[in-house]
């Protein structure tokens, strides 16, 4: 993705904020991002395994489609994705993936039923900033009659994540304990509206929090309070999805991989995946059923060079594939990368080589996630 | 004992014919936590401005070029099992090489100190 200039760059309402932290600046997805704050990414990475790791994702894309029903609203949304919507409970929240006609993704997002009293057809959407444009464009010429798409933009959007991370919020909102995974809480703080999820994008436990752009600054200076939290910037998030084996969209999935190369085939319910009615149905369950060319691996180079985006992936004297994401996992205490290889390959053990810098580094197929998932359910 | 800059960050500290080399604290803090270097063989052939030795942070890779043309006669042994060295003690205890130099000419065609500083804007 190419950089747009300075002066094109948009700026989220914690911006300022990032920059009293001591943040460094980079542009990311269009947005004026911090990449880092003073402790650099290997402090901020294992603060967040250990503690709370506050992280501003305002710059993701946050819209409602609601209809007078949740059948309606629902339908309208598995044209879309292949997920089960139908039959989410209220305040209950699934990831999915918009899909083009010929089942590549087209974006991955978070839809979640709304638990608000008369708000039983509205489902709440959060996309990528890089794609959130053109995901706008595509869901509101795919609605029909009767079901309306609401773009938010006067919310902001920041994650807490880490093994303490629902304890900091419980000290203000004591029920998000018992809120499980993937299942969100509303909540009024001092008159401020706070709809807050427990999922992230780390692995750990913790929470995503969408609340009013105005209102946000003092939130986070609040939270900065807690000395258990600590601001947590880009580089870190990558090295924390990474090591929880979770894709970037744009790298590890795009619109020539399908959700079964993904290997996120644990997304598609088993109703969806019975009776279809998805973009794409036809080549996802011709791979469900048959098994898909290559497939989306853990990778674990030996020795500790990372290998990087683009480096090719090697066995039998050939290249079976090409790593998507890569670099060093800071809680692994070594590399870490994933990538797509022919499905043959793609057993855990299997020995590869990736060319490095011109060089062949041995490397094995490795199960994902290096670090386990330490999820509330 | 005088030590010269390139503009690619790398230092060169030149004792009598030899020349120790690594990169900069600006460089190091630029880069981020290293946390992989690959150093050359004793006994290689460097060139001034080719590619000497790699270095890692958490977020990109580096080529480390060589400031000065010459015959490698040491390298720091423990900066790859302790890169953090690299952050740490940049211009001290985590130089890469020493560079036996061919040329003492090409000192001329590097920055001193204040040239250096006046570069980063320090």
């Amino acid at each position: 993705m190419a950089e747009p200039a300075a002066g094109d760059l948009k700026y989220t309402p914690l911006d300022a904020w990032h920059v009293a932290q001591g943040a460094r600046m980079v542009p990311f997805a269009g947005y004026s991002m911090p990449v880092q704050y003073k402790d650099g990414i290997l402090t901020e990475h294992l603060w967040t395994r250990a503690h709370a790791g506050l992280f501003d994702v305002s710059h993701m894309g946050q819209c409602f489609v609601h209809s007078d029903s949740w059948e309606k609203t629902a339908a309208a949304l598995e044209a879309l994705v292949p997920a089960d919507i139908l039959n989410l409970k209220p305040g209950q929240q699934r990831y999915s993936q918009l899909l083009g006609a010929d089942g590549g993704i087209l974006d991955d997002l978070m839809i979640t039923r709304s638990a608000y009293e008369g708000h039983e057809g509205w489902a709440y959407l959060v996309v990528n900033a890089g794609c959130k444009d053109a995901d706008y464009a595509h869901i509101a010429a795919h609605l029909p009659a009767g079901v309306s798409l609401r773009v938010e933009a006067d919310l902001a959007l920041i994650a807490l994540q880490g093994p303490e991370a629902v304890e900091v919020i419980a000290t203000m909102v004591p029920a998000i304990r018992d809120v499980p995974f993937m299942n969100y809480h509303a909540a009024q703080l001092d008159g401020i509206w706070l709809h807050i999820s427990r999922s992230g994008y780390t692995g750990e436990d913790g929470v995503e929090i969408s609340i009013p752009a105005k209102d946000v600054v003092a939130f986070c200076d609040r939270l900065l309070q807690d000395p258990r939290v600590r601001p947590i910037g880009l580089g870190a998030r990558d090295s924390l999805r990474l090591e929880a084996g979770l894709c970037l969209y744009g790298h590890d999935i795009d619109t020539t991989t399908s959700p079964i190369e993904a290997d996120l085939k644990w997304s598609i319910q088993k109703r969806r995946r019975e009776q279809g009615g998805f973009p794409g149905a036809e080549r996802i369950r011709r791979e469900l059923a048959e098994g898909p060319t290559r497939l989306r691996v853990g990778l674990l180079p030996e020795g500790r060079q990372p290998a990087r985006e683009g480096v090719e992936i090697m066995a039998e004297g050939r290249r079976i594939g090409t790593v998507t994401s890569g670099g060093f996992g800071p809680s692994v205490n070594g590399p870490v990368a994933m990538g797509y290889v022919e499905a043959a390959f793609a057993k855990p053990g299997t020995p590869v080589s990736l060319i490095v810098r011109g060089k062949e580094l041995p490397a094995r197929i490795a199960p994902m996630p290096f670090v386990p998932h330490r999820y509330f359910r | 004992m005088t030590t010269y800059y390139t503009k690619d960050h790398e230092y060169v500290r030149v004792e009598g014919d030899t020349g120790i080399v690594g990169i900069t604290d600006y460089a190091q803090s630029q880069l981020g936590d290293v946390v992989f270097v690959e150093l050359p063989e004793v006994g290689k052939a460097v060139k001034a401005g080719g590619e000497a030795a790699v270095v890692e942070s958490v977020k990109a890779a580096s080529d480390v070029y060589a400031p000065v043309s010459g015959e490698v006669v040491a390298v720091n042994d423990g900066l790859p099992d302790s890169p953090a060295t690299i952050n740490e003690d940049p211009e001290g205890q985590g130089w890469f090489m020493k560079i036996r130099l061919a040329d003492k000419g090409e000192l001329a065609g590097l920055m001193d100190e204040a040239a250096y500083k006046a570069m980063i804007g320090a």
